[in-house]
């Protein structure tokens, strides 16, 4: 009996393959090196048979003349070849991927460690570098060790203010920065087919700061229904008992509000333990936390009311933000006095957009809160979207159960 | 392929970001990532890294997907880099930039020398050998062309 990776690889773990990449796409960021390896392959036309995607969200718009030269190039180079290609302000790569592209079963590869998103639709999604990217452009192909799997077996649903945030903060605190290296997460059990697909993309985003090479949910209904609103027809992924390098057991139900404190993505503390912690800047949005969701539900919690702090938010996509604009989601949260950010990643990776300064202090929903990631001297605190909202109205860490 | 250099001994869990911070991304300057790898970890790192074996902990180069901290790291002009385990996108990514990786739990002596021999599967230190994880044929055959791109132009 086969994980879900061992089927979709179509081989045993620890298996060494070639495979056809179905879709394989590139930033901003990782295109630009990605462009001059395959130029210096000797590359002049794509690989067959695989969808190809270049998507403008990490500096996007350009922040000065080196960056907007870089993004010059490449942007020329995705609209003359048969890239499928989103300029700045379309959204983030892995939000765009998950708008009606990607399908169970499929194989992507990102150049981008946050692909591994798509795991949540029952696709093996993984994120490789600039150069590996390039050959996938030249072949259409590329190789994996097929990897072991670590089950994260979820029972119960959630309760009071706790979100998919927290239990992906609280799986990645058990497993730790390395726990799941060279292995791919499996998320079953029922409390699995009782998350959203916005919940799964938040679960198999957060896998890769466990170290994983993907976050694998099986298609289900729930997937079967996202697909249908896209226009897809697609069979649920029939689970089969299988045998998993480790098992961790997870109720939805225990699950607090949980910060992930600086430096480490695996240092996880109950909000409470921090609240009354002075904050400088509260960022909603990134490949995480930016979905409508996540905007609808930050939004509810604002509603007439102002926030105490700067406070930047930043749909994931430009679909987001027309929904937003469209349900009046996005005016509760401008007239709360949060600032709107142009879709993308915003100031996660310390570009633009709400880069923090010396000695600031930011709680953030993104997925990582390395040193001087922001910002040189600047501090992360990695939340829910609740946890965000509490925290932006008292300008100090809180807890959205204290609210 | 065989290898030599001086030990600089590293933490566990060195991300990406403090590797090469995104403030240095923004360029094709190969120049400017060597001058600036490890930054964050210490200043005074990158002009003592010509001819260096970094000898880390585990979980080394995890993170982003950036390349540009391998290359970094290799333009700096350290010779292999040493670790109980590696970030699996940072693995790949220094395989295909011709930086040798090698997986043992060696414990690391600032300033010693180290001898290596990835074909063959072994590290010397001290006068002791020990073995190491082989790297799979594929990356063997990657990393002896130099990189993908010397591999592809080989293969293609």
């Amino acid at each position: 009996m086969s994980t879900l990776s061992e089927r979709i690889l179509g081989a045993a773990a620890r298996e060494y393959v070639d495979r056809k990449v179905d879709r394989a796409y590139a930033h901003d960021g990782t295109g630009v090196l990605a462009l001059e390896a395959w130029k210096d392959m000797g590359g002049d036309r794509l690989g067959k048979d695989t969808g190809y995607y270049i998507q403008f969200d990490h500096i996007a718009p350009a922040n000065n003349g080196t960056t907007a030269t870089l993004q010059h190039e490449l942007r020329n180079f995705a609209k003359s070849s048969f890239m499928q290609f989103s300029d700045i302000g379309c959204g983030i790569c892995h939000q765009l991927m998950s708008e009606g592209i990607v399908l169970p079963g499929e194989i992507v590869v990102g150049a981008d460690s946050h692909s591994v998103t798509l795991g949540a639709f029952g696709a093996f999604a993984t994120g490789m570098g600039a150069t590996d990217m390039a050959a996938i452009w030249l072949t259409g192909e590329t190789w994996f060790r097929v990897p072991e799997s670590t089950g994260i077996h979820l029972t119960g649903r959630f309760t009071g203010a706790a979100e998919a945030k927290d239990l992906a903060l609280t799986y990645v605190g058990k497993l730790g920065m390395d726990g799941a290296t060279y292995q791919t997460l499996e998320f079953v059990g029922e409390g699995a087919h009782h998350l959203s697909m916005d919940e799964r993309l938040v679960l198999s985003n957060l896998s890769v700061e466990a170290g994983a090479k993907a976050g694998l949910f099986y298609a289900d209904d729930v997937t079967v229904r996202y697909l249908k609103e896209q226009g897809y027809d697609v069979m649920p992924q029939e689970s089969e008992p299988c045998t998993y390098q480790q098992v961790l057991d997870l109720d939805l139900a225990d699950v607090v509000p949980l910060v992930a404190v600086p430096h480490r993505v695996d240092t996880i503390k109950p909000v409470e333990a921090l609240g009354g912690l002075h904050l400088d800047q509260v960022f909603v949005g990134t490949c995480t936390n930016g979905r409508y969701s996540d905007l609808a539900r930050f939004a509810r919690l604002v509603k007439g009311r102002k926030v105490a702090v700067r406070t930047i938010v930043i749909p994931a996509s430009a679909s987001i933000l027309e929904k937003a604009i469209r349900t009046g989601v996005l005016a509760d949260i401008v007239d709360a006095g949060c600032t709107i950010g142009t879709p993308g990643c915003g100031p996660c990776l310390g570009y633009h957009m709400g880069v923090l300064g010396e000695g600031e202090v930011c709680l953030s929903t993104a997925n990582r809160n390395f040193r001087n990631r922001m910002g040189v001297g600047g501090e992360i605190y990695l939340g829910s979207v609740a946890t965000a909202a509490a925290s932006a109205l008292s300008g100090e860490i809180t807890s959205p159960e204290a609210a | 392929m065989k290898g030599k250099g001086t030990a600089v001994c590293l933490p566990a869990d060195i991300d990406t970001d403090v590797i090469i911070a995104g403030r240095y991304l923004r360029t094709k300057d190969r120049g400017i990532w060597a001058a600036h790898v490890l930054e964050d970890l210490d200043p005074t790192l990158a002009s003592h890294l010509k001819g260096a074996v970094i000898v880390a902990g585990k979980n080394f180069g995890c993170g982003s997907s950036r390349e540009q901290a391998a290359i970094a790291i290799r333009e700096a002009g350290v010779v292999a880099v040493i670790a109980p385990s590696f970030a699996r996108i940072f693995f790949r990514n220094a395989i295909n930039i011709g930086l040798p990786l090698i997986e043992s739990d060696l414990t690391c002596e600032e300033g010693s020398t180290v001898v290596f021999d990835i074909s063959e599967g072994w590290v010397e230190t001290g006068g002791k050998r020990h073995p190491v994880r082989l790297l799979s044929p594929r990356m063997r055959e990657i990393l002896t062309a130099g990189g993908l791109v010397e591999y592809w132009r080989a293969h293609r």
